[in-house]
């Protein structure tokens, strides 16, 4: 009998997938709220804060979203994923879009049917020694033991590297970035690699940080960027163009602060983001006002970046490749026109 | 005169499937199972078609992809080129091996600390209800957790073992405990090798035939021959002359400081003595309880008639009351063998790559297959679950108690 009932109800739930499916914007806006998919914790890009709010880099891009979509960038329902259930929670519906560090490669573009909108963070895989083992490249690091956070690309990089490097190494899975700093801490692996912002942060966390060094290889990219499924390309072209319409915003100057006077004196470009020249809203299925709505939720890219994992914060990661490409970064809104 | 014939014959008619009652039942059943099919044929097509829209297609192609990740401990050859499939068998012997040193430890862990609990030593017995109950009442993750913090907090890093003034050192030159688990020497086998592995092999056979042999003359005639040395004697001593006469063929390699690592040598995973370590403490204080209720089972009358007869104590637990006891035992036990393999699925908490591990864990990140891996994981598990329990229920058919 309760075999019965669980199917019947995995049933209900196959069908309102199936459901969800198509139509994502109208979903949306009947239920009132965005169902966005982030981490379960990962401060800087996704963790609740004191007040249990939902804050962090990837969390701005949700509530953009929201802003541009439901006009209230609180309307978000955060839905917290591993990286076991991310696809999973995404594919079946679940979850309106994911912004959760997800490394954007081909098969997870094409064999798992997802649509990556965009890049909002740049991202590479270093590795991170303590001082006293005297190396300065990861070349040297044949038959070291290493930690790594398992269920990420990271994994796959390292064997890469290594073999093409023809090292030997002994990988350490570890669950966590907290493990896998007491692991490293104690001894128990020569080397820890993860994505270089994430080592950046381990080591600022450390008691004495000067004592580790990062090496200058960076052994893969990591374009990270929220995504949503395949199919539904209205609501693909939505989330692309609010998270371009924030990089564009840093590019032509446009801050949380001053959005009603660039709407009023800004460039023709300026104008037609703002929604006080053109109809791109009308185009993308929205109102006039939409992407000052995104801009105005938490600010321009470097407000978001800034604020949660800049140097001024306790992350302290710089710009680097995620500086706009007139910095010499690789941050390159297409044309609002 | 009369002429005795067979009652008449009726001839089956489609009627009787509801009017008999010896075909009603049947008739009955046979529409319970084809509804019952036909409901689950249709909730897993539907379940199929609905998934299939949400872009969510089961397939098991990946499973020949080649894995393209590394595994810490192999008991097969691999290397990232090869495919799912490979690493997926990976993780099912480790954790059958996880799972197979858990069991045995376990249940000695458990017959010991079970017979003391009854000791009439008040320490022991106390001692004993102290770690039954310590033991159960903690989650079992929490304890291997515990073991693996403190292994690599208190044992030294390798590098501890460097250089002059070096912190830590290999105990008889051979074995050194690092936090990176218990490096071992290796067993190299030249040429004979193998020939005094098998003489050592026949030894033991020999010596368990000379113990059954010395039984059976007990028994038939009440001579007692010694038991302990000459076995010992027949087990060891052919293997050790074929070793020397051989040309000492078998050989050690130690494991010695390489650049970051010992090198050389059989590498015992911290993880896996960890996982192990917790999993059979914690099931063997189970086990405690389950041989108690099986000795406690045994009614005292037994234990007086036996010591009656003049036999000792020991003799009397061995001999009278515990084969008694195993066919309480025995049912549980095998309950508690398949816990021990299903909660070595915890083994990600220490990054030891069991089946969960590579199959439920990396490959399902990498290909994010979910509902396919999570399908065969299922399967796996319940394979060796039902194995286990198969091969179990064979002894416990052999210990039951057997009414002629």
């Amino acid at each position: 009998m309760k075999k019965t009932v669980f199917l019947g109800a995995l049933t209900v739930a196959g069908l309102a997938a199936g459901a969800a499916s198509a139509q994502t914007l109208n979903d949306v806006q009947d239920r009132g709220t965005l169902n966005c998919g982030v981490t379960t914790g990962l401060v800087g890009f996704a963790a609740p804060d004191a007040n249990g709010e939902w804050d962090g880099f990837d969390v701005a891009v949700c509530r953009a979203v929201a802003a541009a979509v439901l006009q209230d960038p609180t309307a978000v329902e955060f839905v917290p994923t591993t990286g076991k259930t991310r696809f999973t929670a995404l594919s079946s519906g679940e979850i309106d879009m994911l912004a959760r560090n997800t490394t954007w490669t081909f098969t997870r573009d094409n064999d798992l049917n997802f649509e990556f909108v965009g890049i909002n963070y740049y991202d590479g895989q270093g590795f991170m020694v303590p001082k006293a083992l005297g190396v300065s490249s990861a070349t040297e690091l044949a038959g070291a033991t290493v930690c790594i956070q398992t269920g990420t690309t990271t994994e796959l990089n390292l064997a890469d590297y290594f073999r093409r490097n023809n090292m030997e190494y002994t990988p350490v899975p570890i669950e966590t970035n907290a493990e896998a700093q007491q692991q490293y801490l104690a001894g128990a692996c020569d080397v820890y690699t993860t994505d270089a912002s994430g080592l950046a942060a381990t080591r600022a966390a450390f008691e004495n940080p000067g004592d580790h060094v990062v090496l200058p290889e960076i052994i893969s990219k990591e374009p990270l960027g929220p995504l949503v499924r395949h199919g539904d390309n209205e609501w693909g072209d939505i989330v692309r163009w609010t998270l371009n319409a924030l990089i564009a915003a840093e590019e032509y100057g446009i801050t949380s602060t001053n959005l009603d006077e660039m709407a009023q004196n800004g460039g023709p470009e300026v104008k037609r983001i703002l929604g006080t020249e053109g109809n791109l809203g009308e185009m993308i299925g929205l109102d006039a006002e939409w992407a000052r709505r995104a801009i105005g939720a938490g600010g321009n890219y470097g407000e978001l970046f800034a604020r949660h994992i800049g140097e001024s914060t306790p992350i302290g990661l710089s710009r680097g490749l995620n500086a706009q490409w007139t910095d010499g970064g690789l941050l390159y809104a297409p044309p609002f026109r | 005169m009369s002429t005795l014939s067979d009652p008449p014959r009726e001839s089956f008619k489609p009627s009787m499937l509801l009017n008999d009652t010896r075909y009603r039942g049947y008739t009955f059943q046979f529409i319970a199972i084809v509804l019952v099919a036909a409901l689950f044929a249709y909730l897993g097509l539907n379940l199929q078609r609905n998934l299939a829209a949400a872009g969510l297609t089961i397939s098991f192609d990946f499973l020949g992809e080649p894995a393209n990740y590394d595994i810490n401990q192999t008991l097969i050859e691999y290397n990232n080129q090869m495919d799912h499939w490979r690493a997926s068998l990976v993780g099912v012997l480790n954790t059958l091996l996880v799972s197979f040193l858990a069991c045995i430890t376990a249940t000695i862990i458990g017959v010991v600390a079970g017979v003391l609990r009854l000791s009439n030593n008040w320490l022991v017995r106390k001692l004993m209800s102290a770690y039954v109950e310590a033991f159960r009442n903690v989650p079992v993750l929490i304890w291997i957790i515990i073991i693996f913090t403190i292994m690599t907090a208190v044992l030294p890093a390798p590098r501890a073992f460097r250089g002059e003034d070096a912190t830590a050192s290999m105990i008889f030159g051979s074995v050194a405990f690092t936090n990176r688990g218990v490096y071992i020497p290796k067993p190299i086998f030249g040429p004979g090798g193998w020939t005094v592995m098998l003489v050592f092999l026949a030894g033991v056979i020999g010596a368990f035939a000379y113990r059954r042999y010395a039984t059976k003359l007990l028994y038939a005639t009440g001579k007692l021959l010694p038991m302990g040395w000459p076995a010992l004697l027949i087990a060891f001593v052919p293997a050790i002359l074929a070793y020397y006469l051989l040309g000492q063929p078998i050989s050690l390699e130690y494991p010695e400081l390489g650049g970051f690592n010992f090198t050389g040598g059989i590498n015992i995973l911290g993880s896996l003595i960890a996982l192990w370590f917790a999993l059979a403490i914690y099931t063997g204080a189970f086990i405690a309880e389950n041989v108690r209720a099986g000795i406690l089972s045994v009614s005292k009358g037994q234990t007086e008639a036996a010591a009656s007869l003049g036999l000792r104590p020991r003799r009397i637990m061995n001999l009278v009351v515990l084969p008694q006891a195993l066919r309480v035992i025995v049912p549980p036990l095998i309950s508690h063998y398949l816990n021990i393999t299903k909660n070595s699925s915890l083994a990600i908490a220490v990054g030891y790559m069991d089946l969960t591990g590579t199959l439920g864990g990396i490959t399902l990140n990498q290909t994010g297959r979910a509902i396919e891996c999570i399908l065969l994981l299922m399967a796996f598990y319940l394979a060796i679950s039902l194995s286990i329990s198969a091969i179990m229920n064979v002894y416990n058919n052999a210990v039951s108690l057997k009414e002629r």
